[in-house]
C-alpha cells in the first residue's frame, strides 16, 4: 500500500505549482494514471483526502483519467490496446508483444486554480 | 472560502511525473553503475518465495570469482543481512520501517561509503511484496521476479504489473515441485502471457539444481554490460585494473 506516499507527492507537487503562481488556491488536480503504473485508483483517491488534510489543498479534488495499456504489435506494425493486462498480445492478430507504449503513466497533467 | 465558488477556476497545464524525484535518482544510480562497470540486479517476489536463500547461494557461488555485494530491504530485523553475510560478501540491510518497497533514495544512501569501482555485481533484494515495488525504478540493470513452486502457477496472472516490469523470471524451490504437483508448463505459459519473451530459469537454492544456468546468464550479461559501459564511457579502460581475477584482465 504505497498510495499514501504517492498521494503525498501529488499534494506536494500541486502545492509547489500553486505557490509558483502566486499562492493560487487549487480546486482540482488532474492526474493520468496508467493501468500498469502499479497504483490502485480507489486507494489513491482515499489516500489523497488524507494527504490533503491540514494542507492548503484541503477540500480539493483529485480527478483521475485512467490510461489503458497500449502495446506495439510488430506484426500489424501498429499501436494496439490490450484487452487485458493478463494477456500482452495484439487484440487484432494475436501476436504476443512485450513493447509497452502507454499504461505506465503516473502524471499530474493540470491543475484547476483560483487566483 | 465561499468566494472561491463565485470565481471560475483557471486550468493550468503541469505535466509532471509524480515519481520524478525517484526517477532522477534512479537514473543517476544507473549511470554510476555503468561507469563503475557494476551489474546491478534487483530481486522482487512475494514474502517467503526464497529471495534470501537464492541470494545467499548466488553470492556464495560468485564470491570466489567476482566482487559481489548485496543490499537487502526489509520492514524490520537484520536477519536477512546476517544470513547473507555467511557468503562473506559485503552486505548491508536497509530497514524500511513502514515503507513496503525500496526507493532509489534508499539505495543511494545505503551505498554511501562504498566504492563501486571495487565491485562487479550488486544485488538489491527488495521488500517481499508483489505490488508496490513495481512502481519504483532503483537504477538496476536487471530486475528478477521470483516465483516459488509452492505459490501456485497463476501468480503472474494475479500480479501482472510486477511480472511485466521484470526482465527475468526465476522459479524457485524446484526441489519441492513434485511434492506440490507444480505445473511448470502452466506457470511458464502465464509468465509469457504477461511478459512475452521473458527468460525463465528454474532452480533450487537448496540442491543447487539450475544454479549453473543462472550463473552463466549473470556472467555473460555482466561481460556484455561491462563492454557496453566501457565503449560508451569517456573513461574507457580506466576501470580495467579493477577487473575480477577470473577474467584475467
Amino acid at each position: 500500500m504505497h498510495e499514501l506516499s504517492i498521494a503525498m507527492s501529488i499534494v506536494e507537487m500541486a502545492q509547489e505549482e500553486a505557490e509558483r503562481r502566486g499562492s493560487a488556491r487549487v480546486q482540482v488536480v488532474h492526474l493520468r494514471l496508467g493501468l500498469l503504473s502499479g497504483v490502485v485508483k480507489q486507494a489513491l483517491l482515499s489516500s489523497y483526502e488524507m494527504a490533503c488534510e491540514a494542507t492548503p489543498l484541503e477540500g480539493s479534488h483529485l480527478l483521475i483519467e485512467e490510461i489503458p495499456v497500449e502495446v506495439f504489435c510488430p506484426q500489424c506494425d501498429a499501436p494496439r490496446q490490450v484487452s487485458s493486462i493478463q494477456w500482452f498480445c495484439c487484440p487484432e492478430c494475436g501476436t504476443p508483444t512485450p513493447t509497452v507504449l502507454h499504461g505506465k503513466e503516473l502524471e499530474v497533467v493540470a491543475l484547476e486554480i483560483i487566483e | 472560502m465561499s468566494s472561491d465558488s463565485l470565481q471560475t477556476p483557471r486550468l493550468v497545464e503541469v505535466r509532471k511525473n509524480v515519481l520524478k524525484y525517484n526517477d532522477v535518482i534512479a537514473r543517476a544510480l544507473r549511470e554510476r553503475f555503468r561507469q563503475a562497470g557494476v551489474l546491478a540486479v534487483s530481486l522482487v517476489s512475494s514474502p517467503g518465495s526464497g529471495k534470501t536463500a537464492f541470494l545467499e547461494k548466488t553470492l556464495t557461488l560468485l564470491y570466489p570469482r567476482y566482487r559481489v555485494a548485496a543490499l537487502v530491504g526489509d520492514l524490520a530485523t537484520e536477519n536477512d543481512a546476517a544470513r547473507l553475510a555467511r557468503s562473506r560478501a559485503p552486505v548491508k540491510q536497509i530497514i524500511t520501517g513502514t515503507v513496503c518497497h525500496l526507493e532509489a533514495a534508499m539505495i543511494q544512501s545505503a551505498l554511501e561509503g562504498w566504492d563501486l569501482n571495487n565491485l562487479d555485481l550488486l544485488f538489491i533484494e527488495n521488500v517481499g511484496n508483489l505490488v508496490c515495488p513495481s512502481s519504483y525504478d532503483l537504477g538496476e540493470d536487471l530486475r528478477f521476479v521470483l516465483l516459488s513452486v509452492t505459490e501456485g502457477e497463476d501468480k503472474p496472472l494475479k500480479y501482472p504489473t510486477i511480472f511485466n516490469s521484470a526482465d527475468v523470471a526465476i522459479i524457485t524451490k524446484s526441489d519441492l515441485a513434485a511434492a506440490v504437483e507444480f505445473d511448470e508448463t502452466a506457470a511458464k505459459h502465464n509468465i509469457q502471457a504477461v511478459r512475452p519473451g521473458m527468460q525463465v530459469f528454474k532452480l533450487s537454492a537448496k540442491t543447487g539444481e539450475g544454479m549453473t544456468e543462472l550463473l552463466d546468464f549473470l556472467e555473460s550479461h555482466r561481460a556484455r554490460h561491462r563492454a557496453a559501459g566501457a565503449k560508451n564511457s569517456d573513461f574507457a579502460g580506466s576501470t580495467s585494473s579493477d577487473s575480477p581475477i577470473a577474467t584475467g584482465n
